[in-house]
């Protein structure tokens, strides 16, 4: 049974590959709808349209650049890395956050490609957003490991953590953060709810709550632990939807939120602190 | 004053108990034809039972103190400033007491526990 289910999800994915190819093939342009406004020279939000020549390859931040560098240079954009390392790219593309070096116009399956900005932060201009607060509620939750035991100002040894690789795979999939703002653009909680910290910042809670390096408790930190906090996720789960690097913030939440109600077993073992002396790599 | 995990805690608590209870409280409908059930005869012999009428009491305490606390979470999400927090977090425990409190005026009167 579950192969014939394989079968028939692998002819869909197929068919849906083939059409993505065909309709690409036949169009060798997209009509790319850039959202513009700039409030600091009084001009209004609206959309300008670019007929934009795309390969297999184009992406549309590829896109993007090509209508700011041939159509109008004034279109504003923060990008890096083109690899979805950096997360500067993060916009809403025909409606969902995702990043623009990530996506691929041909996945879009459209001849029209809408590109706005992230919803959830204050707009600065056109398709760039202010991330001021989103980090100040990253940076509140203590995003680092916190252990007395390996504060090296004062020592002369090295110090290493012992870790198993199951102990690793806790928190690994919640490292892969690279703090683009998508999932907290996604928030429906976010949305209405501004004190609430997001999901990026709570997952980070999570990871650094489950790693046995760490022995700071940030379970009973305010921001968590507030009518604001993280009890108010309502679990939508579209932050996980939209997380280009594959973090389940979401599930993060859940588990943080088992272990503070403690309906689920958190006894974490402090991992073991292995010091080594300067140019001796014994113990 | 409690924390929101033990407000939470609560919430849930509440939520799966009062599940159980009104659940008990319908499938006790189903003794008799519904029809029959809902006749004040009846209704009255239900509030003399004194099963029963601890079953209301609890119906009525946990879904106040449930739907309260879901309201005022609703209302917290609304607007974010100390003065609204205050206000709905007062005015929820005020609705909340005054419910309980009516309720069970009802249930003491109907049960007959009132008359001296």
């Amino acid at each position: 049974m579950s192969g014939i289910i394989k079968k028939i999800s692998m002819l869909r994915t197929g068919s849906k590959l083939e059409r993505s190819k065909k309709s690409l093939r036949a169009r060798s342009s997209i009509v790319l709808r850039v959202y513009r406004a700039n409030k600091a020279i009084g001009d209004s939000a609206h959309y300008d349209t670019f007929d934009v020549p795309i390969q297999r390859w184009t992406t549309v931040l590829d896109a993007l650049l090509y209508a700011k560098s041939y159509k109008d240079t004034s279109i504003g954009i923060r990008y890096s890395c083109r690899m979805a390392s950096c997360g500067s790219c993060g916009m809403k593309i025909n409606g969902i956050p995702r990043l623009a070096c990530y996506t691929n116009v041909s996945e879009l399956e459209s001849g029209v490609i809408s590109c706005e900005p992230l919803t959830n932060f204050p707009l600065i201009r056109d398709l760039v957003t202010d991330f001021h607060q989103f980090f100040s509620h990253h940076k509140s939750v203590r995003p680092y490991i916190i252990n007395q035991n390996a504060d090296l100002r004062d020592r002369k040894e090295l110090s290493e953590f012992i870790q198993s690789p199951r102990e690793v795979d806790e928190y690994l999939q919640s490292s892969y953060c690279i703090k683009c703002g998508l999932c907290y653009s996604a928030c429906p909680t976010v949305a209405t709810d501004t004190k609430f910290p997001g999901p990026q910042a709570l997952a980070q809670a999570y990871r650094y709550s489950a790693d046995t390096r760490d022995t700071g408790s940030r379970e009973d930190m305010k921001t968590i632990d507030d009518k604001h906090g993280i009890w108010r996720c309502h679990f939508a789960g579209s932050c996980s939807s939209v997380c280009p690097k594959g973090v389940d913030p979401a599930l993060g939440i859940q588990l943080l939120r088992g272990h503070m109600m403690s309906f689920s077993k958190h006894n974490k073992k402090i991992a073991e602190l292995k010091h080594h002396s300067h140019g001796n790599q014994t113990t | 004053m409690l924390r929101e995990r033990q407000i939470m805690r609560i919430h849930y608590i509440t939520g799966l108990a009062a599940l159980f209870v009104v659940a008990v409280h319908i499938l006790m409908r189903l003794i008799m034809p519904f029809h029959m059930s809902l006749q004040y005869s009846n209704v009255i012999a239900n509030y003399h039972n004194m099963p029963y009428v601890i079953l209301l009491e609890s119906i009525l305490v946990l879904l106040a103190i449930h739907g309260f606390n879901g309201l005022r979470i609703i209302l917290l999400e609304l607007r974010q400033n100390r003065k609204w927090e205050n206000g709905v977090t007062i005015s929820t425990i005020a609705a909340m007491i005054a419910i309980i409190a009516f309720g069970t005026r009802t249930i003491i009167i109907a049960s007959g526990l009132g008359v001296v």
